[in-house]
């Protein structure tokens, strides 16, 4: 088949796409955003009342699902595409405003502008995305379709040049596309940054025989959501990239890992495989090219370890999910003992797009040693949670002030935890390191698969510790040494620190653990467990000293360490507010009319501190508990 | 005859079979490297024990012996302060859920875990770590030996001898991270198990977790 008949098959497909979502466009189209974020946020009420109030008026209106947008801080979102207006997005929309959108919008011709949160084409009337100080800063290429198109439909995708690059790679000797793929230093995206070109030349090296090409969509990080909402945003885009991929290495059979938990993300990526096996871009001779390749799906077990890529290949070949010794690598011997190339969901994403523009325009965003863009979920204290795509080599400041606009409630900021429970508490002080994979680890933390987590004042960097090595020590599949034994002693001193307990030499053994456990342990959910240890230590040192020394958390988030304490001067006296939040009746009324705390009783559960009116705003908590002593009303 | 290969282990020059794990060609050769899971005819070493770690001349950290191929050339030193360390490390965090009584262990002086001791001048006690005893009952029920979970170093010896030798498949890992533990289908006694009392997993056990009723 030549090359030019590979391309006029696409351009068959492309033209058939194009002329069915044409007829759509004639119609009014309302994309409701049904991503498990959006679905979180109430989504399917709001796209029923849409379908209801148009159904009733007997409108000529679409209303379909779309994925995630990234603004996941103003789910359920709604795009609305009126011919004769640009297209607009509605933020936190909810029944009432659904039905009103229809009657002012659909059925008249009021935008609603003041519901509008922006406009998705340049116009006159009102601001984009790309004009909001997050929108300067973010440079879409594997988000960029996401929420804009429907996952369901795979000629939305091909209508928007979706395959494209899959017929143009078709079209060229597979060596010429994994060249390209090299030149363009894509490093994986799934946590250690290994460029994949490297990886799938050694798999087209490792003989003729049967090979596998494997996703990596197990996304165990607690707070990491972008793999799932690429799968459940754009799913034909991680199929085209495996597909590139497959021929570069001469793989028929592919496969995608999703964890079990993601059912939606499954269930579009079943309809997608469905849908692409009908326009005869899986399966035998993909687009007449004679190349064959198909796809199936694997659900995972759930357990965090199970990402690991040899624990992963394990658990689908039905045995136990535990990492094994390396080599032999899986580009010789993975899935089944054959050379298998594994890649992570991102890393897949930006194949097509590589092959469509090339290796230099790839190059021309990020940092020398790592081109491209980072995808980050950005959650915690920030203004404007949500996923965002920004080139490599920008600053933590500028995703956290500019893109995530800050910290809500003028409140300091004190901490970024990156990477998850592999990764990193990064201070202030690091908040100019433009971030890629290597400047990470310098700092101590990683970029992992972009869990980025911010942490203010009212964050106890000991606590955070903490938490994430409970998940680690849960997480450890326990095959190796030191990490099924090194976890659970590290876990114990912490939790001894943050109790008030700690002492210093526990506090050396934990640094020394940390160490051991990081050069010691099989695989590296053990190699990189201590990073949120040993960032804290490094940089939060004088919190520890803090619990240990003065039994004092300066943060005011450990329970054992601090007291509350209602502040007679403050103390309203004619409110009890407190009183009846309190669950255990440790709040009484003294003689005086003043609210007084039992210490005895207090479980220290916050309600009181929240229940108290902000005018009043008389309920604090002290640390160390100490200073309760010599205050009004306590007894010595 | 396979092709040979020579490398240096502290100093000395040693000869190996090409394609073997540089833990086998010292111990062949008297050199001590510490070790529990370590199985030679394993293709796929375990790798679970973490104490055979080593220097290895041009490797930036230190490595397990049991993974590392012998070569040409290589140069190898099997102590170092970052080795020691990490050895003493493993031993103790082995230790901290080990039951911890060598008088009363069927075991003693023939343990896995006193050799190591007696080899790098470890103590066979805590010194950092506190304890974390296992609770587990003691399996009585097969008639020649017992299984003391609370004794077990999860080096998997006995489930390899079951699997490969003895071909029998009796037992297996079960449960992840401090709950891993060997047992059989089921968690059945071994009495009630397809386990055909051979003993070939009481002589593989380094330590005491696996004893004969009566001394041999
Ligand atoms: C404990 C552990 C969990 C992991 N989880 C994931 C995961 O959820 N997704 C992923 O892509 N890679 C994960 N990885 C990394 C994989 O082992 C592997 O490096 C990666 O999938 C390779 O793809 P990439 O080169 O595209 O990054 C994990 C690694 C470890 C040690
Ligand atoms: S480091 Fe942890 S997860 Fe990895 S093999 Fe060892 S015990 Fe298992
Ligand atoms: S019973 Fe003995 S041989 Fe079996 S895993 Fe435990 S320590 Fe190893």
């Amino acid at each position: 088949m030549t090359a030019a008949a590979i391309e006029a098959q696409y351009a068959g497909l492309q033209k058939q796409a194009v002329a069915k979502t044409a007829v759509q466009k004639s119609k009014p189209l309302v994309r409701v955003g049904t991503a498990t974020c959006g679905v979180a946020a109430g989504a399917i009420p709001v796209k029923e009342a849409f379908e209801k109030e148009i159904g009733s008026r007997g409108l000529d209106a679409r209303v379909v699902e779309a994925g995630c947008m990234g603004h996941c801080y103003a789910e359920p979102l709604v795009v609305i595409d009126k011919p004769g207006f640009a297209p607009l997005c509605y933020g936190s929309v909810d029944g009432d405003l659904a039905r009103r959108l229809v009657a002012d919008f659909l059925a008249g011709d009021d935008p609603c502008y003041e519901f509008a949160l922006a406009a998705l084409e340049p116009n006159d009337v009102f601001p984009t995305f790309s004009e909001f100080p997050r929108g300067v800063c973010e440079e879409k290429i594997i988000l960029e379709r996401c929420g804009f198109i429907d996952p369901e439909a795979i000629d939305d995708y091909i209508a928007r040049d979706g395959y494209a690059a899959l017929a143009k790679a078709l079209a060229l000797p597979p060596e010429e596309v994994l060249a390209e793929i090299k030149a363009a230093n894509l490093r994986g995206r799934g946590g250690a940054g290994f460029p994949a070109g490297v990886k799938w030349e050694a798999a087209r090296g490792a003989g003729d025989g049967v090979k596998y090409v494997i996703c990596n969509a197990d996304e165990g990080d607690p707070g990491a959501f972008m793999d799932r909402s690429i799968l459940e945003s754009d799913p034909h885009q991680v199929i085209e990239g495996m597909i590139i991929c497959a021929y570069c290495v001469g793989a028929a059979e592919g496969w995608l890992y999703i964890r079990a938990e993601y059912p939606r993300a499954v269930e579009r990526i079943h309809t997608a495989i469905r849908q692409a096996r009908e326009k005869g871009l899986l399966g035998q001779s993909i687009l007449g090219s004679g190349f064959a390749f198909d796809l199936r799906v694997f659900q995972g077990s759930g357990a965090f370890v199970c990402g690991e890529e040899t624990a992963l290949v394990s658990s689908m070949e039905g045995k136990m999910g535990m990492p094994q010794t390396r080599p032999p690598f899986m580009a010789q011997s993975g899935f089944r003992g054959r050379p298998t190339v594994l890649n992570n969901v991102k890393t897949f994403s930006y194949v097509p797009h590589i092959v469509s523009r090339g290796a230099d325009w790839f190059k021309g965003t990020g940092t020398p040693g790592t081109p491209g863009t980072a995808v980050f979920s950005l959650v915690g204290k920030v203004s404007h949670t949500g996923l965002v795509e920004v080139p490599m080599g920008t600053t933590l400041r500028r995703l956290i002030f500019d893109v995530g606009e800050g910290i809500p409630g003028g409140k300091k900021f004190k901490a970024a935890q990156i990477g998850g429970p592999s990764g990193g508490c990064l201070p202030e002080a690091a908040l100019d390191v433009p971030i890629d994979f290597d400047s990470l680890r310098q700092a101590g933390a990683i970029m992992g698969s972009g869990g980025l987590v911010v942490l203010d004042e009212d964050d106890c960097m000991v606590a955070v510790a903490r938490f994430f090595l409970e998940f680690t020590r849960h997480e450890s599949c326990g095959k190796c040494t030191f990490c099924r034994l090194g976890t659970k002693h590290m876990l114990d001193i912490l939790t001894e620190i943050t109790g008030g307990r700690g002492n210093p030499a526990s506090l050396e053994v934990l640094r020394e653990l940390a160490e051991d456990v990081q050069a010691g342990s099989l695989c590296n959910l053990g190699r990189t467990a201590p990073n949120p240890i040993l960032t804290t230590l490094r940089y939060f040192r004088d919190e520890y000293d803090a619990h240990i020394f003065e039994g004092r958390c300066p943060a005011l988030m450990c329970k054992e360490l601090i007291a509350y304490y209602i502040l007679p001067k403050k103390c309203s006296k004619l409110c009890d507010a407190c009183v009846g939040s309190c669950p255990v009746e440790a709040i009484f009324t003294r003689a005086d009319g003043l609210k007084e705390i039992d210490q005895q009783k207090c479980v220290k559960c916050d309600n009181c501190r929240k229940a108290c009116p902000p005018e009043h705003d008389a309920v604090v908590k002290l640390s160390p508990p100490s200073l309760l002593s010599g205050k009004e009303g306590v007894p010595k | 005859m396979s092709e040979k290969v020579t490398l240096t282990i502290d100093g000395r020059e040693i000869r190996a079979a090409a394609g073997g794990k540089l833990l086998w060609a010292a111990l062949d050769n008297g050199i001590y490297i510490p070790n529990l899971c370590a199985v030679r005819e394993r293709v796929r070493p375990a790798a679970s024990c973490r104490l055979c770690f080593v220097e290895v001349e041009g490797s930036a950290a230190p490595v397990t012996a049991c993974t590392q191929p012998v070569k040409d050339g290589l140069v190898v030193r099997t102590r170092s302060e970052r080795v020691d360390r990490l050895v003493r490390s493993a031993f103790e965090l082995l230790l901290s859920d080990h039951r911890l009584q060598c008088r009363e262990c069927p075991a003693n002086r023939s343990c896995g875990l006193q050799k190591i001791a007696r080899e790098r001048g470890l103590k066979l006690r805590l010194t950092r770590l506190k304890p974390l005893p296992k609770e587990a009952a003691i399996d009585e029920s097969a008639a020649a030996f017992s299984f003391d979970r609370s004794r077990c170093v999860l080096c998997g010896r006995c489930i390899w001898v079951d699997r490969e030798v003895a071909k029998v498949g009796a037992i297996g890992f079960t449960r992840r991270g401090l709950e891993r533990t060997v047992t059989t289908f089921e968690d059945e006694t071994l009495a009630e198990s397809i386990c055909n009392e051979c003993g070939l997993c009481v002589h593989a056990c380094p330590v005491g977790a696996l004893y004969f009723k009566q001394p041999e």
